[in-house]
């Protein structure tokens, strides 16, 4: 490459081919973002025709219609949407900056990382107009083997999207092994970068099991091999525990990346120093490892025996520990600080808002004899909600509202994004508050019609559906609006102290003009000596 | 607040209910407080260290303080370590059978419940249980995964094809109780529902001696029930018309079975289609079969529709209809016929 190259920013010159045939880790995170927004476009435009349905009692599509509607919902937001999107956008774009690296260590693989991904989403995509999937993004046996939908496709979608995930995995976990900048020690590393890695260890670890079992059951499906089937000679418990082995470990695929970028955040917009900085970093860690043996609390009620339940339950509990501690030194870390109330802060403390209640609604349904009252009720679908769109939805929107000026080199309007954060936090409360409730009060999940006494709660939720799809309008409006008008924006704007923010925005082709030598932790704030 | 709460409760019609309930309420006030303590410190924090103004006041360098964050750990631990404790307790006393429960066969099959007592009787949908004896149903699934819950129980379990599971209960609450398939089962699991009916025990007890008197008489249940005295309205033979009551028409007799028999899991009477096709106006109009034959629809038709469903399979319909043979008897499938033909026009 030409001298010149090392003005430009990576933005800049080539056409959709020079996209598409790039090695640059920063344009294929904008590549994945692109994919994975235009995916969550979709799973909440499926959202909201779940919601619709349930507005009232009575049909309004068929129930079969209806089943397709929330399996694509489930199955597009975990897999295409919130597994990828931190760690495979935000992540790709950011890791190797944030440890002065120019590229992760294979930039091929992560080209065909990208690839894959999206090879996987068109099967999914297939599955979808060739008749759509009904057996719920759980693809529970022997319903999944005798359904007459695309299960084929939608499975094979999912086993190929693993591969990308691991091989993005594997690539982050080398990079942050072998090219970390001179001085860049493990503990100076942003909270940001632990998540991820921490994140990468599961994906690695975990999406083969995905992988086989959805083989397996495809290989039921054409060729009959009784694996799950009771009527073949199988056992459709089995499949829930090779489903939730790799599923349940997913979730932290899900919230950890999340959870590192409200870390920054609050750091950076209250100018503290982090509270715990290594409490932080290790309890991703410890995270990860929980996860591997937790599985079982999907299914305390599936015939499992009392003493699988047993150690089940009491080591779910244990995650409570590493998960509270996070809680805690995030609010810490605002004491005594000088609290910026931009928008990617109060995403972030929407995140600690909505996440303490996702983490604490755990604790019932990890206690054995509650969760088989709570068992697949809308106290679940709540729950999950809670983690996932509280808790990682808000960690990414944190995480893109602080970080686009970088990628883009503009200010989003920062009046519109108090609006949509608003909207979709309020939106959130009457969605799924008011579903604790009607699970509380018994009303099993993936219903498509219910008994009277659920129908006012059950409309509040669906008014709340309409307010997250307002703020999410506004929101991608804003965005694009921003691309071509929004203020031109400085190197730091936030004046944050990791090394993205040292280099332009948006970065040169080579992120940084000359290797970065790292003297300090990424969170020196603080001049009051104590 | 406490009351506005009281609103969504459940009643607690098993020995179980309360004190499931009492965990769910230990465990929601400790969620209260932490939430509490959390977000209170919070808003206080974002208010009382707000900026001011545009360049960002000096801030404390402090970096964390391993004792307290230790000791949250240790409360935290305490805390969830008694959680699970309680919660374990409780779960090995529902999961425990009792000697001597009464035990009740239960089969879950696309969209019904299916109960069998131990003297053979079988009803759909609809089951007596008597309050305060330990209740054991034995439980099976014909097809896919089903989960057998009722909430005012707050017990539930799944019921797996190829193995049994089982549901211990005492009930301590007479009445109707909702039962719900709580694992998705495909189109019309929503319309799973059943109904387990609660009843002092010498009313349980007469309910079955009545049966079991009629059939050792050969006795058919629609002419037994106009001389029982004691037989609970909807269990079984719902339309049976009580002592002293007019005889109800047959058509009547056939819409009450037609609820109670789960048809209408499948089938609306509304021109509204679901699993299968709608009832009405069908009786006396032309069908169309899924080999593109035609056939008007008249009483045998119907009567095979129930007795062999698979034979003639209406058009744009899968062959899922479960058969009758052996569950209705020749009068209820004459109610039946009748109901559906006073949809006919
Ligand atoms: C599991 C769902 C299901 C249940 C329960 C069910 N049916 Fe059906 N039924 C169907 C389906 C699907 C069809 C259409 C396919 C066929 O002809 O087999 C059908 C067809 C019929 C037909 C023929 C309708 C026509 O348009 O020609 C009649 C009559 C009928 N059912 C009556 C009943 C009655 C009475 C009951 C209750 C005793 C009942 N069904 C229970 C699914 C069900
Ligand atoms: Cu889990
Ligand atoms: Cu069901």
């Amino acid at each position: 490459m030409s001298a010149t190259d090392h003005t430009k920013n990576y933005l800049q010159g080539g056409g959709l081919w020079s996209w598409l045939t790039t090695l640059d880790h920063k344009r294929i995170g904008v590549m994945y973002m692109i994919a994975t927004m235009f995916f969550f476009a979709i799973g909440g435009i499926f959202a909201l025709l779940v919601r619709l349905e349930l507005f009232k009692t009575g049909p309004l599509f068929s129930p079969d219609t209806y089943n397709k509607f929330f399996t694509l919902h489930g199955a597009i937001m975990v897999f295409m949407f919130i597994i990828p999107v931190i760690p495979a956008a935000l992540g790709n774009f950011f890791l190797p900056i944030q440890i002065g690296a120019k590229d992760v260590a294979f930039p091929r693989l992560n080209l065909l990382s990208w690839y894959i991904f999206m090879i996987g989403s068109f099967l999914l995509v297939l599955a979808v107009l060739s008749g759509g999937v009904d057996t719920g993004w759980t693809f529970y046996t022997p319903y999944s083997i005798r359904s007459a939908t695309s299960v084929i496709f939608a499975t094979l979608g999912v086993f190929i999207m693993g591969f990308s995930g691991i091989l993005t995995g594997l690539n982050f976990i080398v990079t942050i092994h072998k090219l970390r900048a001179p001085g860049m020690t493990f503990h100076r590393m942003p909270l940001f970068l632990w998540a991820i890695y921490a994140t990468a260890i599961i994906q690695v670890l975990a999406t083969p099991v995905i992988g086989i079992t959805t083989v397996l059951l495809v290989m039921e499906r054409v060729l009959h091999i009784g694996f799950f089937d009771p009527k073949l000679g199988g056992d459709p418990v089995l499949f829930q525990h090779f489903f939730w082995f790799y599923s349940h470990p997913a979730v932290y695929i899900m919230i950890l990346p999340g959870m590192g970028i409200v870390s920054e955040v609050i750091t950076v917009f209250s100018r503290k120093h982090i509270f715990g900085y290594h409490a932080i970093a290790y309890s991703s860690l410890a995270i990860a490892g929980i996860s591997f043996i937790v599985w079982g609390h999907h299914m305390f009620v599936s015939s499992q025996s009392p003493l699988a339940n047993f150690l089940f339950s009491l080591l779910t509990m244990l995650v409570a520990v590493p998960t509270a501690i996070k809680v805690f030194n995030w609010t810490a870390t605002m004491y005594r600080g000088s609290i910026w109330l931009q928008t990617p802060m109060l995403y972030a403390l929407a995140f600690i808002f909505l996440f303490t209640i996702g983490g604490l609604t755990g604790l019932f349904l990890a206690a054995l004899s509650v969760d088989v009252h709570l068992h697949d009720t809308y106290f679940v679908v709540a729950h999950f909600h809670y983690v996932m769109m509280g808790g990682t939805v808000m960690g990414l929107l944190a995480g893109l509202h602080y970080w686009w000026p970088k990628m883009f080199g503009r200010m989003y309007p920062e009046g519109w994004g108090k609006l949509s954060c608003s909207l979709i936090f309020i939106g959130f409360n009457l969605t799924f508050l008011t579903q604790f409730f009607l699970g509380k009060m018994g009303m099993p999940r993936r219903y498509h019609d219910y008994l009277p006494q659920y129908a006012p709660l059950n409309m509040a939720s669906t008014v709340g559906s309409w307010f997250i799809g307002a703020g999410f309008l506004i929101m991608f409006t804003y965005f694009i609006w921003s691309l071509f008008k929004g203020a031109k924006a400085p190197a730091n704007p936030w004046d944050a102290k990791t090394l993205e923010w040292t280099i332009e925005s948006p970065p040169t082709t080579h992120n940084f003009h000359k290797e970065p030598v790292v003297t300090t932790g990424p969170y020196e704030y603080g001049e009051v000596k104590i | 607040m406490i009351q506005f709460f009281k609103i969504f409760e459940l009643p607690r019609s098993s020995t179980m209910a309360g004190k499931i309930d009492a965990l769910y309420d230990f465990v929601f006030w400790v969620s209260m407080i932490s939430f509490l303590i959390i977000v209170i410190g919070m808003v206080y924090f974002v208010w009382r260290y707000r900026r001011r103004g545009v360049t960002p006041e000096p801030t404390p360098y402090i970096t964390g303080h391993t004792p307290t964050e230790v000791s949250v750990a240790v409360v935290l631990f305490i805390i969830v370590m008694a959680i699970f404790y309680w919660g374990w307790v409780d779960y090995t006393e529902i999961i425990t059978s009792k000697p001597g429960s009464l035990e009740i066969n239960v089969t879950g099959r696309q969209w019904l419940w299916e109960f069998e007592y131990t003297n053979g009787r079988k009803t759909v949908n609809e089951a007596l249980v008597p309050k305060g004896q330990p209740v054991k149903l034995i439980m099976g699934s014909a097809d896919v995964l089903h989960s057998f819950y009722v909430p005012d129980f707050r017990l539930k379990q799944d019921v797996v094809p190829g193995a049994y599971t089982k549901l211990d209960f005492t009930a301590i609450q007479t009445g109707e109780h909702q039962v719900f398939c709580a694992e998705y089962c495909g189109t019309a699991h929503s319309k799973m529902l059943a109904k387990l009916k609660v009843v002092e025990p010498e009313e349980y007890q007469k309910w079955q001696k009545t049966w079991e008197v009629e059939q050792s008489l050969g006795v058919q249940p629609a002419q037994a029930a106009e001389s029982s005295e004691s037989r609970p309205t909807g269990i079984e033979n719902p339309a049976a018309p009580r002592h002293g009551a007019a005889p109800e028409l047959p058509a009547e007799r056939g819409k009450a079975l037609f609820t109670a028999k789960g048809c209408t899991a499948c089938h609306s009477v509304t021109g509204q289609i679901l699993v299968g096709p709608s009832l009405k106006g069908v009786f006396g109009h032309e069908v169309d079969l899924n080999d593109d034959s035609r056939i008007t629809a008249d009483e045998n038709y119907i009567r095979e529709s129930l007795t062999d469903p698979q034979l003639k399979v209406v058009k744009g319909f899968q062959p899922v209809m479960p058969t009758y043979k052996g569950t209705l008897k020749d009068e209820e499938i004459n109610d039946l016929v009748a109901y559906i033909k006073s949809l006919g026009n």
